[in-house]
C-alpha cells in the first residue's frame, strides 16, 4: 500500500513537472530556443496568486485565473522585448539572454516583494481514504493529476485539429515554408509563449498548493526538473513532455522513498543520461528524416 | 503583373543580386535560367518576401511587395513552390494542402479546389493521409505544387521543380506546369533544365552571377549561340 501511495504522489508531482515541461517543449519546438526564464514565470505566477488570495481575499480558483492572465501577458512581453529582436542571432546569444531574463525576474521579485519566504494559503484540504483507510489520497493530488490530464488532452486536440495548431506545427518544421503559406510566424511564436506561460501559472498554483512557500527563486528547481523532463520525453514533443514529466515525478518520489533523499536528484539525472544514451532524441522524440 | 526593378540583394557584404529588372505579364510563362549560384533562388525568395532587398522594388499589380510583411504576400495572389520542395514532412498530404489554403476564408471554394488539385495529382489523393515526409521525391514535388495551387494564386513562382527527378517525371512536371498556366495562372519558372524550360516559356531571362545578361522569347534564347554553349550543352 505504501508503494501505491508513493506512486500516486509521484504522479501528482510529475503532473506539475509535465505542465511546466509542456511550456518548455512547445517554446523549444517552435522558437527553437531554451527559455530558461520559464521557471521564473512560474515564480511570478506564484506571487500573483499569493497576493490575490492574501491581500485581496480572492478565492483560489479565481486567483489562479488571474495568475494565468498575468503570466500569459508576461510571457508575450518577454518574447517581444527580449527574444524577438534576436530572431536572427546565434542560439548562444539567445540562451544567454534567456538566462539574463531569468535573473532579471528573480531580482525584480526580490526588490518588489522581498526575499523572505511567504507561506501560501492552504487550498483543497482533506483527502479521500481508500481500501478501508489504508490508502489516503489528498484532494489536491487528485485535482493536480486531473488538471494535467485535461491540459494534455486540450493541448493535443488544439495542436492537431485547429488551424492555429497546424500552423504551429508548420512553423516548428520550417518557418520559411510556413511564411510562404501566408502564416504570420511572429504571431505564432507569440501565441506559443502565451500558452507556455499560461501553463506555467497553472503549474505555479498547483506547486505552491503542494509546497506552500513562495520566494523569488522558487521557479529554478522545478524549472530545471521540467526541462529535464522535456529532454527525457523528447524535447519538442508534447506527449513526450507529458510522459517525461510524469516519469520524472514518479522516479524522484520513489528514489526519495526507497533509496535516499540526498541522492534523489543524482538518480533522476542518472536515469536521464541512460535514456539519452539509448535514445538520444528522448523517449518520444522524433528522428528528423529528410528526403532530398 | 509582376515587375522587378533594379533589385539588389545582399548576404552580409556579398552582393548576390546586382540590380536586376524583369517582368512577367498576365498569362505568361517566364523562365529564369542560370547556372549554380547565379542568384535564381535569391531572386525568388526576395519576391516572396523571405529576403529583404537593399535596393529596388518588386511590384505585383503596382503594389511594392518589398514594403509589406512577408505573410501578407500570399493573400495578394503570389504563391511559391520553393527550391527543395519544403513540404511539411510531419504533416499529412491533406494537412499540407490545407496549409496551402491557410490565408483563405472561402471554405467551400477551398474544398472544391482541393478536389481539383486531387484530380490534377491523383497520386496525392491515394496518399492523402500519409505523412508528407514518407512520400517519394517526385510525389513531394507534386505536393509542393499542389500546395501552392491551394493558395489560388494569380502568379505562381516555381524554383527548380524538376530537380532530382527521373526524366519521365520531369516531362510530367513540365506538362503540369503548362496545364496550370493554361488554366489561367501566370508562371515564373526557375530552372537548370534550360532546354525544357525554354521550350514551354513565352519569354526567358538568363541570369549570371547576379546580373541578367540575356533576354528574349523562349525560342530566341533556345536558338542563341551563347545560351546553347553555356546551358544547352553545345
Ligand atoms: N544564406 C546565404 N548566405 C550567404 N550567401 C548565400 C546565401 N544563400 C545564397 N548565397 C550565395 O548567393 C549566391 C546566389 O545563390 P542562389 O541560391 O540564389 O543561387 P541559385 O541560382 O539558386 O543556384 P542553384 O541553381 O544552385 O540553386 C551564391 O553565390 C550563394 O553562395
Ligand atoms: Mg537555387
Amino acid at each position: 500500500m505504501a508503494f501505491l501511495s508513493y506512486l500516486i504522489s509521484g504522479l501528482g508531482l510529475g503532473s506539475v513537472y509535465a505542465i511546466i515541461a509542456l511550456g518548455y517543449s512547445m517554446v523549444y519546438g517552435i522558437a527553437k530556443m531554451l527559455n530558461f526564464a520559464h521557471g521564473d514565470v512560474i515564480m511570478v505566477g506564484a506571487y500573483v496568486s499569493f497576493f490575490a488570495m492574501t491581500l485581496a481575499g480572492i478565492p483560489f480558483v479565481v486567483s489562479a485565473l488571474i495568475a494565468v492572465v498575468a503570466c500569459t501577458l508576461l510571457g508575450i512581453t518577454i518574447e517581444r522585448l527580449a527574444y524577438k529582436p534576436l530572431r536572427q542571432a546565434s542560439s548562444l546569444s539567445v540562451l544567454i539572454t534567456a538566462i539574463g531574463v531569468s535573473y532579471f525576474l528573480q531580482n525584480a521579485a526580490q526588490l518588489l516583494w522581498g526575499s523572505d519566504t511567504k507561506i501560501y494559503p492552504t487550498v483543497f484540504p482533506g483527502s479521500v481514504s481508500l481500501f478501508n483507510g489504508q490508502l489516503s489520497v489528498s484532494y489536491l493530488t487528485i485535482i493536480t493529476i486531473l488538471t494535467c490530464l485535461l491540459i494534455m488532452t486540450v493541448l493535443i486536440m488544439f495542436i492537431n485539429k485547429t488551424k492555429t495548431g497546424k500552423a504551429m506545427r508548420a512553423c516548428s518544421e520550417d518557418k520559411g515554408a510556413a511564411t510562404l503559406m501566408g502564416i504570420n510566424v511572429n504571431k505564432i511564436i507569440s501565441i506559443t509563449f502565451a500558452i507556455g506561460s499560461g501553463l506555467a501559472a497553472i503549474a505555479a498554483v498547483l506547486l505552491c498548493a503542494t509546497y506552500p512557500s513562495v520566494y523569488p527563486t522558487l521557479g529554478s528547481m522545478p524549472g530545471i526538473r521540467a526541462f529535464t523532463a522535456a529532454v527525457f520525453g523528447g524535447i519538442g514533443s508534447i506527449p513526450g513532455a507529458f510522459l517525461g514529466g510524469l516519469l520524472l515525478g514518479v522516479i524522484e518520489t520513489f528514489a526519495k522513498a526507497y533509496i535516499s533523499t540526498q541522492l534523489s536528484d543524482a538518480i533522476v539525472f542518472a536515469v536521464l543520461i541512460i535514456v539519452l544514451l539509448i535514445k538520444p532524441t528522448g523517449l518520444l522524440g522524433k528522428k528528423i528524416s529528410e528526403k532530398v | 503583373m509582376l515587375k522587378v526593378e533594379n533589385l539588389v540583394v545582399k548576404y552580409g557584404m556579398i552582393e548576390a543580386i546586382k540590380g536586376i529588372s524583369f517582368e512577367v505579364n498576365d498569362g505568361e510563362i517566364v523562365t529564369l535560367i542560370g547556372s549554380n549560384g547565379a542568384g535564381k533562388t535569391t531572386t525568388m525568395q526576395t519576391i516572396s518576401g523571405l529576403l529583404k532587398p537593399s535596393q529596388g522594388s518588386v511590384l505585383l499589380d503596382g503594389v511594392d511587395l518589398t514594403k509589406i510583411a512577408p505573410h501578407k504576400i500570399v493573400p495578394m495572389g503570389l504563391a511559391q513552390v520553393p527550391e527543395g520542395r519544403r513540404v511539411f514532412a510531419q504533416q499529412t498530404v491533406e494537412e499540407n494542402l490545407e496549409l496551402g489554403a491557410y490565408h483563405r476564408k472561402d471554405k467551400d471554394e477551398v474544398k472544391k479546389d482541393m478536389e481539383n488539385v486531387y484530380e490534377l495529382f491523383p497520386r496525392l489523393l491515394e496518399r492523402k493521409s500519409q505523412l508528407a515526409g514518407t512520400l517519394s521525391g517526385g510525389e513531394q514535388q507534386m505536393l509542393a505544387m499542389a500546395r501552392a495551387l491551394m493558395a489560388k494564386p494569380k502568379i505562381m513562382l516555381m524554383d527548380e521543380p524538376s530537380m532530382g527527378l527521373s526524366p519521365l517525371l520531369v516531362k510530367e512536371i513540365f506538362r503540369i506546369i503548362e496545364n496550370i498556366n493554361r488554366q489561367g495562372t501566370t508562371v515564373l519558372l526557375v530552372e537548370q533544365n534550360a532546354k525544357m524550360a525554354l521550350a514551354i516559356a513565352d519569354r526567358a531571362y538568363v541570369l549570371e552571377t547576379g546580373k541578367i545578361i540575356l533576354e528574349g522569347t523562349g525560342a530566341e534564347l533556345a536558338a542563341s549561340e551563347q545560351v546553347r554553349k553555356a546551358y544547352l550543352g553545345g
